[in-house]
C-alpha cells in the first residue's frame, strides 16, 4: 500500500481538475433537490429536498462500503469482487487506466452513485414513507447502481463488449429513468393524482436548481475523462452546446403547442440536453453534439406530454428527462461517433456499423435491468414495510408529517416550549376539553 | 341573503370547490387564514427550538346567497370539509343586508344569482 510521498503515475493537472470536478458533481445533488423541491406543492417542498439529502447520506454510505468494490473491483462479467470493500485498498497509487489516485477516482464515482439514487426520488415524492425510501435507496445504490455502474464503467460485459458510455447514460440516466418507472408503478400515484391540478409551488427553485445542475454537470462530463486531456475538453464543450440547442427547440415546441414559452419547460430542457450529451460526450464532435441536443427534445418532449394523461403518477418525469434522453444519448453515439474527435471508435456514419450494434445493446439491456431490479426491490421492501404514507398524512404534507418542519412557516402562533422544566407554556386559546 | 363562512382545511379546500360547483353555487371567494379550533396542536423542531404550532393554515370560503340556497351551500361545504378529525372547521352563516354587483350595478338577488351564459 502506497501512503505516503510522491506516488509515480499521478499527474498533478488531472488531479487537481478532478477534485474540483468531484465537488462539482457532489453539488449536482443539492440542486437537484432545489428543483424537484420546486415543482412540488409547498407542504412537500422539505421531504422532497431531503430526500436528495438522504441519498448523499445513505448512498455515500453504502458505496464505501460495498458498493464501489462491486462496481469497480475485476472485470467480473456481470459483477465486480469484494476485494475494495470498506475502501480496503483504495489508496493514493493511480487508479488503472488514469493518471489520478484511485482514492479521488472513487470519491468521483462516489457521486455518481449518490445523484442517481437522487433522482429516482422524483418518481415516488409527495406520497413515499421516509423511512422506507431510506431503505430503498441503500439498497438500490448497491443492487442497482453498482451493478449497473459496473457493466458500463467497471469492467463489466457492456464496457468489455465495446459499449461506449462518457460520463453515465447507462447506469446513471437509464438506470435512474427506467427504475422511477417501476418505483411509480409499485408505489402507486398520489392520491388526488388525476383528480386534482398538482402544480409546481416554486418555479423560481426549479429553474435555479436546473441551472446549478448544468454548472455541476461540467463536472459530471468534463471529468469522466479523469484528465484534462482532450476528451474531457470535448465533453466539457458538448456539455455546452448541446443543452443550449435543447432549450431552442424546446422554446419551439413549447411555441408550437401554447403560443408561449414556458419557465418550466425552459428547466426541463436543460435538464434533457445534459442527459442526452452525458453519454456522449467525449465520443461525438460539436456539430453532432448540437444536433443531438436539438433532436433529443423531440421524445423526452412527447413523453412528458404523454405520461400526463396516463394513470402513470411518474411524478417529476425522470423517465422522460433522464430515461429517454440517456436512451437517445447513447443510441446517438452509434452512429455519430468519429474517430478523428475521440481517438478510440468511429459510429455507423463513419463507417463502422458495429458500434451502433453495441449502443443497442446498452439501450435494451440497462432499461430492462433497471425496471425489472427496481421492481422487484421495492416488492420485496414493501412485503416488509408500508411504502407510502397514509392519505391523511399525505393530505397534511410530508413535511410535517415526516420532519416536523414547514418549509414556509410564518412563525404566528407558535409556543416556545422550555425545554428546561419541560412545562409548557399554555396556549392562549380556548380549551376544547 | 346570507353569506356563509366556510373555514376548512387547505388540503380539503378543492373537494370543497368540487361540491359547491355540483351544488351550482358559483360565485365564491377564497383565502388564506390562520386560526385555531380545538385540534391538537403539532410540535415542530427548528434547530432545537421546540414550539407549539398553536395556529392552523386554513382557508376560508366567503359565499353569498339567496336565502333558498344557503342550506344546499352549508351541506355542500360540509361535505366537501369533512374528514372525521378535530380540525375540520367551521361554517357560520349570517344575515346579508345588501349585495351589489359592481359591473351592472343589480342589487340583491339578481347580484348573487349567477349569469345564465
Amino acid at each position: 500500500m502506497v501512503l505516503l510521498g510522491a506516488v509515480s503515475g499521478i499527474d498533478t493537472g488531472d488531479t487537481a481538475w478532478m477534485l474540483v470536478a468531484t465537488a462539482l458533481v457532489l453539488m449536482m445533488t443539492p440542486a437537484l433537490g432545489l428543483f424537484y423541491a420546486g415543482l412540488v406543492r409547498s407542504k412537500n417542498t422539505l421531504n422532497t429536498f431531503m430526500m436528495c439529502v438522504a441519498a448523499i447520506a445513505v448512498a455515500m454510505v453504502t458505496w464505501a462500503l460495498v458498493g464501489y468494490s462491486l462496481a469497480f473491483d475485476g472485470s467480473g462479467s456481470i459483477i465486480g469482487g469484494l476485494k475494495y470493500v470498506g475502501l480496503h485498498g483504495v489508496d493514493f497509487a493511480p487508479r488503472e487506466g488514469t493518471a489520478i489516485p484511485h482514492l479521488l477516482f472513487m470519491a468521483f464515482q462516489a457521486t455518481f452513485c449518490i445523484i442517481t439514487v437522487a433522482l429516482v426520488s422524483g418518481a415516488v415524492v409527495e406520497r413515499m414513507r421516509f423511512g422506507a425510501f431510506l431503505v430503498f435507496a441503500a439498497l438500490w445504490s448497491i443492487f442497482v447502481y453498482a451493478v449497473l455502474a459496473h457493466w458500463a464503467f467497471g469492467g463489466g460485459w457492456l464496457m468489455s463488449g465495446g459499449t461506449l458510455d462518457f460520463a453515465g447514460g447507462v447506469p446513471v440516466e437509464m438506470g435512474s429513468g427506467f427504475s422511477a418507472l417501476a418505483a411509480a408503478l409499485v408505489v402507486g400515484a398520489r392520491k388526488d393524482y388525476g383528480r386534482q391540478a398538482l402544480l409546481p409551488h416554486n418555479a423560481v427553485y426549479v429553474l435555479l436548481g436546473a441551472g446549478l445542475l448544468w454548472f455541476g454537470w461540467f463536472g459530471f462530463n468534463g471529468g469522466s475523462g479523469f484528465s484534462t486531456g482532450n476528451n474531457s475538453v470535448l465533453a466539457f464543450t458538448n456539455t455546452l452546446l448541446c443543452p443550449a440547442c435543447t432549450l431552442v427547440v424546446w422554446f419551439a415546441l413549447d411555441l408550437f403547442r401554447g403560443r408561449k414559452v414556458t419557465a418550466i419547460g425552459a428547466a426541463t430542457a436543460i435538464v434533457v440536453g445534459c442527459v442526452a450529451i452525458t453519454p456522449a460526450g467525449g465520443y461525438i464532435s460539436p456539430g453532432w453534439a448540437m444536433l443531438l441536443g436539438a433532436l433529443a427534445a423531440l421524445p423526452s418532449y412527447a413523453i412528458i406530454v404523454w405520461r400526463t394523461r396516463t394513470r402513470v403518477d411518474e411524478t417529476l418525469d425522470v423517465l422522460a428527462a433522464h430515461g429517454t434522453a440517456g436512451f437517445f444519448g447513447i443510441l446517438f453515439i452509434g452512429f455519430f461517433a468519429q474517430t478523428a474527435w475521440n481517438g478510440v471508435s468511429d459510429g455507423l456514419f463513419y463507417g463502422n456499423a458495429a458500434q451502433l450494434g453495441d449502443q443497442a445493446l446498452a439501450a435494451l439491456a440497462a432499461p430492462i435491468y433497471a425496471f425489472v431490479a427496481t421492481y422487484v426491490l421495492l416488492k420485496l421492501i414493501g412485503a416488509v414495510m408500508p411504502l407510502r404514507a397514509s392519505q391523511r398524512e399525505e393530505a397534511l404534507g410530508m413535511d410535517t408529517t415526516y420532519h416536523g418542519e414547514e418549509a414556509y412557516v410564518t412563525g404566528e402562533g407558535a409556543i416556545l416550549v422550555v425545554p428546561e422544566d419541560g412545562v409548557s407554556i399554555p396556549v392562549p386559546v380556548a380549551d376544547p376539553g | 341573503m346570507k353569506l356563509v363562512i366556510g373555514i376548512v382545511r387547505p388540503e380539503k379546500a378543492n373537494d370543497v370547490l368540487e361540491a359547491l360547483y355540483r351544488a351550482e353555487v358559483r360565485g365564491v371567494s377564497m383565502s388564506r387564514v390562520q386560526g385555531h379550533g380545538g385540534e391538537l396542536e403539532r410540535v415542530e423542531t427548528y434547530r432545537g427550538t421546540t414550539v407549539q404550532m398553536g395556529l392552523a393554515e386554513k382557508v376560508r370560503f366567503e359565499i353569498a346567497v339567496s336565502d333558498e340556497f344557503a342550506q344546499t351551500t352549508v351541506d355542500a361545504l360540509c361535505e366537501g370539509a369533512r374528514t372525521g378529525e378535530v380540525g375540520d372547521g367551521k361554517i357560520f352563516v349570517l344575515p346579508l343586508d345588501q349585495a351589489v354587483r359592481i359591473r351592472t350595478g343589480e342589487t340583491d338577488h339578481g347580484a348573487v344569482t349567477p349569469v345564465k351564459k
